[in-house]
């Protein structure tokens, strides 16, 4: 007998714009149960390979099948260090739900069918953190006496510095910015990836031993050099891509046009969605378009909106992509739920300036049409602007999402660091070790922008070739 | 992060101008002269970006200056000796390139003043010739006055109502030195109608001039693209590729403008935190 698949309950689209709450509630038990009893317990499994980390899936399913939701947790954790993380963010219908046998062969994206692998995996990993049942416990050890530098507090360099710390490896993380946890701070709003989550790993790293120094800039503040000879073993960069990318057209610098790390760095990190109560200002317009089709736009839209809410105001959203729906990169949930929530959407339109009024505020945007062409190295089908096919669209605020790339300040006070022509760092794929020797790097700064889960997966590479080479010591 | 000592500088006609103190060994031990630090002065406060006005990397301290005029520089202001900064980070942008031009030119209006002297310094240190030119509106609001004539070969002063100095604009006095001699560089720092005034005059006399840009800011490290100016049709960050920029080729309108872009939650904010305004 077929089973139904068993969503995750949602807070209402009418109550939940209101406010930077959670939108998915996680499962109940019932659900969870109910949800892994679909699994078909594959004699070869496809879902891990799906994985970038390789979770044994079967297995910590099959452990929620018998109710034994600790052993599911650590089975999990033997991979993956942020559960309760990636269970929210992981973009799983590209991945492990792509990959699962229900999954309908060749679609680009999980069939609707495909186990909710990462509803299982929240729900393991909010129980493992509810009833705390990985306590941190510092070790010393012969690695006590080493000690390694984390340039980063992402994703990578928390996992990274997680891994090191475990064996025993005394750990500083340095972080530029005033709070720790990078692109899952100042980029995912709470109201997908809560604080109480991210600040429970943290402290969790924090009783491990972690070291978390803040306000510093290393490039700037300090060099690599400079850590070296205060005796750091082992470097490793978990530096991020967070520079914005613009479109590069005319008229893009007008007031209320934001790169969308700026306009999220101002709402998450910043609490200016709470202003004057925090003192960062944001603007917010009338309508409003967003331009891209990637997680950070439907991020940047979602955010708009409860800004619009918050303020009284009509909700006019609207994101302008210049391909269709079915290629657009965001997560299709976050697609489902920016429409849930009224954000509308203007498919194959390809910006080609921006007009403001006299005191220098956006006003429109003028476009051109485009067709889908023939598929371009991203496998997506290309967007062909159709010539004589100008409009315009009027919009008193935009954020351009179109992008993030390398973060450059350490790269360009590091003349020995070698990068390729994109600005990212160029590593041995097998020990992420960079161009100087024992200094490591991995997360976006290596592959450009990607997800989470694929920057732990680096970061773990790394900490093990800096463990490896402390052996050799 | 803690504020070792703080003295007002300045204080009539409705203008504060502090100068503060803070401790930080690495940042005293790292600035150059044109780098600045972001401040944050508590946790619900903003990030703003500030000059790096002076450094003693012996004792670990490096100073600030700064008008009171927003929310943040009120609360910055009402802080005393012994606080502490709630986030401090830096020293952040480049340095202003330093070496022998010759005979250079420093402009400084209002609290730009503050962000000339050790620019002054160290150029006076590559073995410059330097005339600085300073300007307010009167002679109460004039700062760093010996320091700077301690530093420059020659030193104009100029007030809008002649109570000290001459009556008059930096850039009248700017526009005299270069009709009468020839110079090799200018650096300007103040507000942005007189850098625009300046770079006009020095580009009719084909003078290179360097200002330092005070856009708005959030992260300072390159992240966020909210400090975005046009140079030479460029667009460029002004945290991380500034914070100086050749002034012939910025687009000063577009700078003026998107410096406006909150001056109504500004308004409001001030507003709303009114026991601030009078400290």
């Amino acid at each position: 007998m077929k089973k139904i698949p068993i969503k995750a309950q949602e807070v209402s689209p009418a109550a939940r714009v209101g406010n930077f709450q959670e939108v998915v509630t996680a499962y109940s038990e019932e659900e969870a149960l109910s949800e892994a009893s679909r699994c078909l317990q594959c004699k070869e499994p496809l879902c891990i390979g799906g994985c970038p980390v390789g979770i044994d899936i079967k297995k910590f399913i099959y452990h929620i099948t018998q109710k034994d939701y600790a052993s599911a947790y650590f089975k999990i954790k033997e991979k993956n260090n942020f559960p309760s993380i990636c269970g929210r963010v992981c973009p799983a219908e590209y991945q492990c739900r792509k990959a699962c046998v229900l999954t309908k062969r060749g679609s680009s994206f999980a069939s609707e069918q495909a186990i909710n692998i990462h509803f299982l995996e929240r729900f393991a990993g909010d129980y493992g953190k509810n009833n705390d049942l990985d306590t941190p416990v510092k070790k010393e050890n012969q690695l006590s006496k080493f000690k390694v530098a984390v340039v980063g507090s992402g994703p990578a360099g928390l996992c990274c510095a997680g891994e090191l710390a475990r064996k025993g490896i005394k750990v500083d993380i340095f972080e530029s910015l005033h709070k720790t946890g990078g692109v899952l701070r100042y980029g995912i709003p709470p109201f997908r990836l809560p604080w109480d989550i991210l600040d429970f790993e943290i402290d969790y790293l924090n009783k491990l031993g972690v070291n978390f120094i803040t306000n510093f800039i290393v490039g700037k503040t300090n060099s690599i050099k400079e850590l070296f000879e205060q005796g750091y073993a082992s470097i490793f960069l978990g530096l991020g891509a967070g520079v914005p990318s613009f479109l590069g057209i005319k008229g893009e610098n007008l007031c209320n046009i934001y790169s969308v790390n700026e306009f999220l760095t101002r709402v998450n990190l910043m609490s200016a969605y709470k202003f004057p109560e925090f003192h960062t200002p944001v603007n917010i317009g009338r309508k409003v378009l967003i331009v891209g089709g990637g997680n950070t736009a439907m991020d940047a839209a979602r955010v708009a909106l409860r800004l619009q809410k918050i303020k009284g105001m009509a909700l006019d959203v609207t994101v302008v992509y210049r391909r269709t729906e079915a290629e657009m990169p965001a997560r299709r949930l976050e697609i489902e739920h920016a429409k849930e929530e009224g954000v509308k959407f203007e498919f194959l339109v390809q910006p080609k300036e921006f007009s403001g009024d006299d005191q220098g505020l956006v006003r429109k945007l003028i476009c051109l049409r485009s067709r889908l062409g023939e598929p371009d190295s991203s496998g997506r089908r290309r967007p062909i602007t159709i010539e004589a096919s100008e409009f315009e669209v009027d919009c008193d605020l935009c954020v351009i999402a179109v992008g993030l790339k390398a973060n450059q300040v350490l790269i360009n006070a590091t003349a020995e660091l070698e990068i390729n022509k994109d600005s990212d760092i160029i590593v041995d794929p097998a020990s992420m070790e960079t161009s100087i020797k024992g200094v490591y790097a991995g997360g976006d700064i290596v592959g450009g922008e990607g997800t989470i889960i694929e920057a732990m997966g680096m970061a773990k590479r790394a900490a093990h070739s800096i463990i490896d080479s402390f052996g050799q010591a | 992060m803690k504020i070792i000592s703080k003295e007002i500088i300045a204080n009539a006609a409705g203008v504060k101008i502090v100068k503060m103190s803070l401790l930080s060994p690495e940042i005293s031990r790292k600035a150059f002269p044109g780098q600045f630090v972001v401040v944050m002065v508590n946790e619900k406060g903003e990030r703003i970006p500030l000059t790096i006005v002076d450094t003693d990397s012996a004792a670990g301290i490096f100073s600030i200056i700064f008008q009171e005029a927003g929310l943040t520089t009120k609360v910055l202001g009402a802080l005393n000796v012994g606080d502490r900064l709630y986030a401090l980070v830096g020293p952040l942008g480049h340095a202003t390139e330093i070496k022998n031009y010759g005979k250079v030119i420093l402009v400084g209006g209002g609290v730009g003043i503050a962000e000339i002297l050790p620019v002054a310094r160290a150029l006076k240190q590559a073995g410059n010739y330097l005339v600085s030119i300073l300007g307010v509106k009167n002679k109460d609001l004039l700062i760093l006055e010996s320091e700077l004539k301690n530093t420059s070969d020659q030193l104009y002063i100029m007030t809008d109502d002649g109570s000290a100095g001459r009556k008059g604009f930096t850039t009248d006095m700017l526009r005299e030195l270069l009709s009468k001699d020839k110079y090799d560089l200018i650096y300007s720092v103040g507000p942005i109608p007189m850098m625009k005034m300046a770079v006009r005059i020095s580009k009719e006399y084909q003078v290179k001039t360097w200002v330092s840009l005070n856009a708005l800011m959030v992260d300072a490290t390159g992240m966020c693209g909210c400090c975005r100016v046009t140079v030479y049709g460029q667009v460029k960050f002004s945290c991380v590729d500034g914070p100086d920029f050749d002034g012939q080729g910025v687009d000063w309108e577009e700078l003026e403008k998107r410096n406006k872009a909150y001056s109504a939650q500004e308004k409001h904010i001030c507003h709303h935190f009114p026991a601030t305004e009078t400290q």
